[in-house]
């Protein structure tokens, strides 16, 4: 059953059960969150998303309240806009500031929703705990002094990965994100994934292998499919003057269809070796035992003598050739033609059982 | 797979692993099973000889003997036919051979299932209940079923069993190999494989060869090519003589070094095209390099067969060359001129030739990508195959009797050695072991072996021990853990200086498929 409300003068009719958050999005608005998650349980603790409904006494987080029928909804009320304000002056009561620094400058929804609503300072008096943020892993830095304690990494570990490796520690104000006793990712059940960071709206988790190398807002962004296993992860390769320097994931299921954003850590962050000083620059050729760089003129021109006379002298069929599982289906198809085709041969395979 | 990824997520009511150490080997299939068992309540059977992270989560977790896995299935469908959980509608009107299959299956009755597979009877009856009674049903498995000289026995077992009980062809059900590389699923539809062109289009039949040799303009042979391993044999041999290596690494992930490597030598020419100096690009006469997937246009296909595209990020690296130009440029210099400008210029005369893939376009797979068949441009692509009929018409059952392995323990090597992947590398470590997190996290390689068989040989967590085949030593860190089998060890073959293949056997294949049996090795431990 449809349902009929009216938002910042706006109606719009939307399914019964509907949260206030997707009607108000459905009729254009813009309602910042850091708690909500689409993909997750609802966690309804930030109250950044509240919105006012007419003859009701309290603002209501819009992100856990059912739209009901003749609502009437305002969005960007000055109680609205006020309390937003107060939220986000909490948060940055305990939140490191270092913007300049952080990884997550130009992404961060705590810095985007302090711009938004003109927040430059916090009239409360928090203090900056200096919270753990020692973690031996060579994946992922921690940094809950930056934490405002949505609690979307928690989830995401729980309802993504499964891994619940880190959980809510203590409550009220000293509450803070932690492993079971508090203690070092390692000896947790992470795995690594790096699915908090994918889901942290702000600079608290990043990557250690991305770190200083680029801020993710800056780099440019190229979809495409993971090298390793046969899942076929969509992923994002992070690009910066010509050079890889990170690995993101975009949650939109018409994207990224097998993975939803999600990744291992391999795919996250077995990426720096596309960068490796051991990659090979240029053809090599063997003589009395040692390489020696070649120009391609001369490598290809060598090797296809070889083959031609090991063809005349042998017969075909006394060359073969290991095609790939990693290289593409364009240069599969290509290798195989150029075995059957060239040289006259079906001795083409690759490692399918191996 | 027969079936999508994301129906185990959701569809599946019932999964059954056996031989995928799925958290490790594709995490992110990992996740989506655990969350349908936490989740939807979603029953799980584990078979496997260790105790992998989703045998926590099992209803049913049989340890059993590696290389009994004929007995098993053949226990478990024992089971369903005896307590009439066979779908007999499914049975009359989509399968042939039953009867064969019923009367072999009848003599492993769970309690001799379960003495070959040394696992409790109960298990095998429980497991088979499970199975047969959910309402989609999917079995998965990964190399820890095909690394066998019964190989093909077990994966035709397999689908017997799905068989026997309608679960294919309905989502969330299906037999569901997880394909252990990016691009295997592809590499296979290209033809990269010795006796097929794309589409598994047979190089023997006329009509095929004949359709491949217009559109090429060359005469074709049609005699059957050499596999991976048999072309090692007849390099080792002398009967290869020039062997080209495309990004693939034998001397670590092929059977039996020590042999691979007197193959290689005995090469006149080892041509490797590579991104890096590898093992068996060290062995070579010319090195070509190419360039790594952030460096390429081009599609990969994944193991539920569905095409995706994979975009250049970068440039290429120094002076290296995109694959498809450096094949291109040798193949005109062999005198069969190619040219092509783009990735997607190959992609388009693929298309022509290859019937599963003719409806696909780089534009079509912008978004979600298709999974073949997909034979014109307004098919949607299949993401449940056998949905009507099988290919073949009928699906056939298989009467199987168990074989053992090939090499079974003895008194000189007692114990059963096999090998498989972390979560933390990939195939032969050769970007893994160059990405610095990951060669961080784990830098080396390590042995699992049980507690009491560590305690037996007075070895402690830490060691380092001498583990030996008839094949070679190496030298390797134990790792004592509780959940394996008592007298079963485990090791990694990512690792070129401890390399775990030059302990496997290279000189028993299953007799269809060509591959090694790497998860039987007979074996001994040594302290040093
Ligand atoms: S990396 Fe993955 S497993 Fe580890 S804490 Fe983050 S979400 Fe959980
Ligand atoms: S670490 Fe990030 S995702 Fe986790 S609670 Fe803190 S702010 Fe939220
Ligand atoms: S991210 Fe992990 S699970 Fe996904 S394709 Fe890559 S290796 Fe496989
Ligand atoms: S976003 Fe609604 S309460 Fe946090």
């Amino acid at each position: 059953m449809d349902i009929k409300l009216t938002i910042d003068g706006k109606e719009v009719v939307v399914p019964q059960g509907t949260m206030l958050i997707d009607a108000c999005r459905q009729a254009g608005a813009d309602i910042p969150t850091f708690c909500y998650d689409p993909d997750l349980k609802l966690a309804g603790s930030c109250r950044m998303c509240v919105v006012q409904p007419k003859g009701w006494r309290n603002l209501v987080a819009s992100c856990v309240t059912p739209a009901q029928n003749g609502m009437v909804i305002e969005t960007d009320s000055p109680d609205v806009i006020e309390s937003r304000k107060v939220v986000l002056e909490l948060m940055l009561s305990r939140h490191k500031l270092t913007c300049h620094t952080c990884e997550k400058d130009g992404e961060c929804n705590l810095q985007d929703y302090c711009y938004r609503y003109g927040v430059t300072e916090s009239r409360f008096d928090g203090k900056v705990h200096n919270l753990f943020k020692d973690d031996s892993n060579p994946f992922i830095e921690r940094d809950y002094d930056k934490c405002i304690m949505c609690t979307r990494c928690v989830r995401a570990c729980d309802e993504i990965t499964g891994a619940r490796a880190i959980n809510i520690m203590d409550r009220g104000h000293h509450a803070k994100i932690s492993t079971a006793f508090d203690g070092e990712l390692v000896d947790s059940p992470c795995v690594f994934c790096g699915q908090c960071i994918m889901v942290c709206p702000v600079g608290a988790l990043t990557s250690k292998i991305a770190a200083g190398k680029g801020k993710a807002a800056q780099n440019d962004k190229v979809l495409t499919t993971c090298t390793y296993c046969g899942t076929g992860c969509t992923l994002e390769l992070n690009v910066k003057n010509d050079k890889i320097v990170g690995v993101t994931s975009n949650r939109d299921p018409e994207l990224s269809p097998v993975n939803r954003g999600a990744l291992c850590v391999k795919g996250r962050f077995g990426w720096d070796f596309v960068n490796s000083p051991e990659r090979l620059t240029t053809p090599l050729i063997k003589e009395n035992g040692e390489f020696r760089e070649a120009s391609w003129d001369e490598a290809l021109g060598l090797a296809a003598e070889k083959i031609k006379g090991i063809k005349e002298q042998y017969g075909p069929d006394s060359l073969s050739m290991f095609s790939s599982a990693r290289i593409t289906n364009e240069e599969n198809y290509l290798a195989q033609k150029l075995m059957r085709a060239a040289i006259g041969s079906n001795n083409v395979d690759h490692c399918a059982r191996l | 797979m027969t079936n999508s990824i994301n129906e185990l997520e959701s569809d599946a009511k019932c999964i059954f692993l056996i031989g995928t150490n799925t958290t490790e080997n594709h995490p992110v299939i990992g996740y989506k099973i655990r969350q349908n068992v936490l989740k939807n309540g979603a029953k799980l059977i584990v078979a496997d000889p260790r105790k992998i992270e989703l045998a926590e989560l099992a209803d049913v977790y049989i340890p059993f003997k590696p290389g009994t896995d004929v007995a098993l299935f053949n226990g478990m469908m024992n089971v369903i036919i005896n307590e009439g959980l066979a779908d007999s509608k499914f049975i009359e009107n989509r399968t042939e051979g039953y009867e064969a299959m019923a009367e072999i299956v009848a003599k492993y009755p769970p309690e001799v299932a379960a003495e070959i597979c040394g696992v409790d009877a109960e298990d095998i009856i429980k497991a088979a209940r499970l199975y047969a009674e959910s309402e989609a049903s999917s079995v998965c498995y990964a190399m820890g079923l095909t690394q066998h000289s019964t190989g093909t026995d077990n994966v035709k077992s397999c689908c017997n069993l799905a068989l026997l009980t309608g679960n294919l062809g309905k989502p969330g059900t299906g037999v569901n190999p997880l394909r252990g590389q990016n691009n295997v699923q592809g590499a296979c539809d290209m033809g990269a494989l010795p006796v097929v062109f794309t589409a598994y289009q047979n190089v023997t039949n006329d009509e095929a060869r004949a359709k491949f040799e217009k559109a090429w303009g060359v005469t074709l042979s049609g005699i059957n090519g050499l596999t991976l391993t048999k072309t090692i044999n007849k390099a080792y041999e002398g009967e290869i003589k020039g062997l080209i290596v495309i990004g693939e690494n034998p001397m670590v992930s092929d059977p039996d070094l020590h042999h691979v490597e007197e193959a290689l030598e005995k090469l006149d020419l080892l041509l490797v095209q590579d991104i890096f100096l590898t093992e068996t690009a060290k062995k070579a006469d010319i090195v070509l390099p190419g360039v790594s997937f952030a460096e390429k246009d081009g599609t990969f296909s994944n193991t539920e067969r569905r095409v995706q595209r994979v975009r250049k990020a970068i440039s290429n690296v120094g002076d290296a060359r995109q694959d498809w130009e450096i094949l291109c440029d040798l193949s005109t210099r062999l005198g069969y001129p190619m040219s092509y400008n783009t990735p997607e210029e190959i992609f388009e005369e693929i298309r022509t030739l290859t019937p599963s893939y003719a409806g696909i376009s780089y534009a079509r797979l912008e978004g979600e990508g298709l999974p073949w068949p997909c034979p014109t441009e307004d098919h949607p692509g299949t993401p449940i195959l056998h949905k009507e009929k099988f290919n073949r018409g009928l699906g056939l059952f298989h009467a199987i009797e168990y074989i053992e392995p090939a090499e079974l323990p003895d008194d000189e090597y007692p114990i059963i050695l096999t090998t498989g992947r972390s979560l933390y590398h990939y195939h032969t470590g050769t970007m893994t072991r160059k990405a610095s997190g990951l060669d961080e996290f784990m830098p080396s390689n390590v042995v699992q072996i049980s507690s009491p068989l560590a305690k037996a040989n007075n070895i402690v967590d830490g060691e380092k021990i001498r583990v030996t085949t008839r094949r070679g030593s190496i030298e390797l860190e134990a790792e004592v853990i509780d959940g394996i089998r008592e007298n079963v060890i485990f090791t990694y073959f990512h690792f070129a200086e401890t390399a775990a293949n030059y302990l496997t056997n290279a000189s028993v294949l299953d007799p269809v498929a060509g591959i090694p049996e790497y998860k039987v090795s007979a074996a001994r431990i040594e302290k040093i």
